[in-house]
């Protein structure tokens, strides 16, 4: 590779700090227009979003969602996947962070501690997935009503839902 | 039965911090459409304020799972309703940078024609509702005046008033013709008058200040760690605009400025809002000087856009691309990836993080939704200000609840 490959990619400082902080086998990546992606699991995951935002200076969570893969075509990996957008506003830079969990019980560990804005998307991740976040501060429903038994945006909740909005208990007047 | 039960009861002011709760309900003239704050009130002062939202959600996301990538626009025109083609920009970004297409320069000037009319509508509501929740009535009619001369705009150019749903995948609905170009300009005719009255009413008003200046004080380290972007951001000090930084349709060859100042109260977020919306108006006069002319939807050979109908009746190609987008269950095959873009909306980082499965359908569409995420720094920088600086902050951060609860 001739050094003027190697100082186009945007994202090679980056790759060398990871590399150096975690070593090999932590984490796989890929690239598809102009993102990049690193895969990680959920042991190695709290480990590399506290090396991206110490020593490689990604300040800024953009984003944080999930995706359920049920019935994706050639799916091979977990159900569930968790993104995470990081910009570093210095450089600047931006990559995705993307971390797979599993049914039953899908659980991950906090982003909050490293970037108080996860706070409410955490949230709605769980609310929407009910993919929990150990060491949340407040984790409950933030869209739905706090009652709500299931998970809106899985792929085996119906589009319209299950006759939620028409089950509702009717007071009358003696009983409120 | 012992006698302590008959004993008085100790005050409880005497003993603690008294608090009593405020519902600032989903029904209020002040919080622009439903959103409901629990207020932990000591007298006037706020200790605690806790949002409860959720009142608008629809469930677009899961719509987007079920309608393919050019009947979702009207979808998505309804999140952000105060500035609709800005999302509509967002979404075909997404859309465009997921298969892989370039538009044309005259589409690429267009959608930037119109994103700017956007940020300007969306600006002149934002601050105008500011200043009319402080009472400010005449500066909010100012606004909204010129705001009708952008309808007019968008009505010339699509038919609809409020929600145009005028980009397609890889080109736009229709061309702009002469007709809407005038109406761009009779708009940019309007604005420094308007620009010169909220001045003139607003800027050196006592009452106005004192009620905005230096309340609801965001930092700059603050902004970054709660995800804040945008006006909000920039009103912090944090000097990141996705027009410069990430550079999308031909901001590169557009000369105009990005504001910021470093105070991070309301006032800042207020004279952000109002300064952009003139370097909008350079954007928009430069943008007019320069708009090429030549086709404005990508060519056939591209797969995505919908030819029109004298290429459909009269080329073989043309036919059969027709048939195959309009068809269900056929059209050329999308990525089975996954993609993130965003644009600079007037809110902030308006993205998409779209997943594709090889249909017309997208698998996922996940909004980066801006008023969502600041909406949960509200609490934040509420502390400790009073109840009537509820209000004001409120109107600073241009919450708004379709992009809010989606």
């Amino acid at each position: 590779m001739t050094t003027a490959a190697i100082s186009a990619d945007p994202h090679s400082a980056t790759l060398a700090t990871l590399a150096r902080a975690l070593g090999d086998g932590v984490y796989s990546t890929s690239r598809f227009r102009d993102n990049l992606r690193l895969f990680v699991p959920p042991s190695r995951l709290a480990e590399l979003l506290k090396v991206l935002e110490s020593q490689c200076g990604f300040n800024l969570l953009s984003e944080l969602g999930a995706t359920d893969y049920l019935g994706y075509p050639g799916r091979t990996r977990a159900r569930f996947e968790v993104h995470y957008v990081l910009k570093n506003l210095e450089a600047p830079e931006c990559l995705v962070v993307k971390c797979g969990v599993d049914d039953p019980d899908p659980a991950l560990p906090t982003a909050v501690t490293i970037w108080p804005g996860a706070d409410w998307m955490e949230r709605e991740v769980f609310d929407m997935f009910g993919i929990r976040f150990q060491g949340h501060p407040d984790l409950r429903r933030i869209l739905m009503p706090e009652e709500f038994a299931a998970y809106p945006l899985r792929k085996d909740y119906p589009l319209r839902g299950r006759g939620e909005r028409h089950n509702f208990p009717r007071l009358s007047r003696g009983d409120s | 039965m012992s006698t302590e039960l008959l004993d008085e009861p100790e005050l409880e002011s005497e003993s603690k911090e008294a608090t009593w709760t405020l519902n600032f309900g989903p029904q209020h003239p002040a919080t622009h459409t439903t959103l409901r704050l629990i207020l932990e009130l000591d007298g006037e002062r706020v200790v605690k304020a806790t949002p409860d939202i959720g009142y608008l959600h629809s469930g677009f996301e899961k719509l987007g799972e079920h309608l393919n990538f050019n009947q979702y626009v009207t979808v998505v025109d309804r999140k952000n309703y105060i500035s609709p083609p800005m999302n509509e920009v967002a979404w075909h970004h997404a859309v465009e940078k997921l298969l892989d297409i370039e538009l044309t320069p005259r589409c690429a000037y267009i959608r930037v024609i119109i994103s700017e009319l956007a940020r300007m509508s969306d600006h002149l509501l934002c601050t105008g509702a500011a200043a009319l929740d402080l009472g400010a009535f005449t500066a909010f009619l100012f606004a909204f005046n010129l705001r009708e001369q952008i309808y007019d705009v968008y009505e010339e150019m699509s038919g609809y008033r409020f929600h145009p749903g005028y980009t397609r995948v890889g080109g736009l609905l229709y061309d702009m013709s002469d007709r809407v170009l005038d109406r761009v300009h009779a708009v940019l005719k309007s604005f420094p008058k308007v620009y010169s009255d909220m001045e003139k009413l607003l800027f050196r008003n006592r009452i106005f200040l004192d009620r905005v200046r230096g309340v609801g004080v965001l930092s700059k380290a603050d902004a970054i760690a709660y995800s804040c972007t945008g006006p909000i951001a920039r009103a912090s000090g944090v000097t990141y605009d996705l027009r410069k930084d990430e550079p999308y349709l031909v901001y590169p060859e557009l000369d105009f400025e990005v504001p910021f100042t470093d105070q991070g109260d309301c006032w800042a977020r207020f004279i952000v809002r109002m300064e952009e919306m003139r370097q909008s108006h350079r954007i928009l006069e430069q943008a007019l000087k320069k708009l090429p002319s030549g086709p404005v939807d990508v060519p056939i050979a591209e797969k995505f856009a919908l030819p029109d109908k004298l290429t459909t009746y009269n080329s073989m190609e043309g036919l059969i691309q027709h048939f195959e987008l309009i068809m269900p269950n056929r059209g050329p095959e999308t990525p089975h990836d996954e993609v993130y873009a965003a644009v600079e909306s007037p809110n902030g980082e308006l993205g998409y993080y779209l997943v594709a499965d090889g249909s017309q359908t997208a698998w996922r569409v996940r909004t980066r939704p801006p008023s969502f995420i600041h909406f949960s720094v509200f609490p934040h920088i509420i502390k400790d200000y009073l109840l009537a600086d509820v209000v004001a902050v409120l109107g600073s951060l241009n919450i708004i609840a379709a992009e809010l609860d989606r």
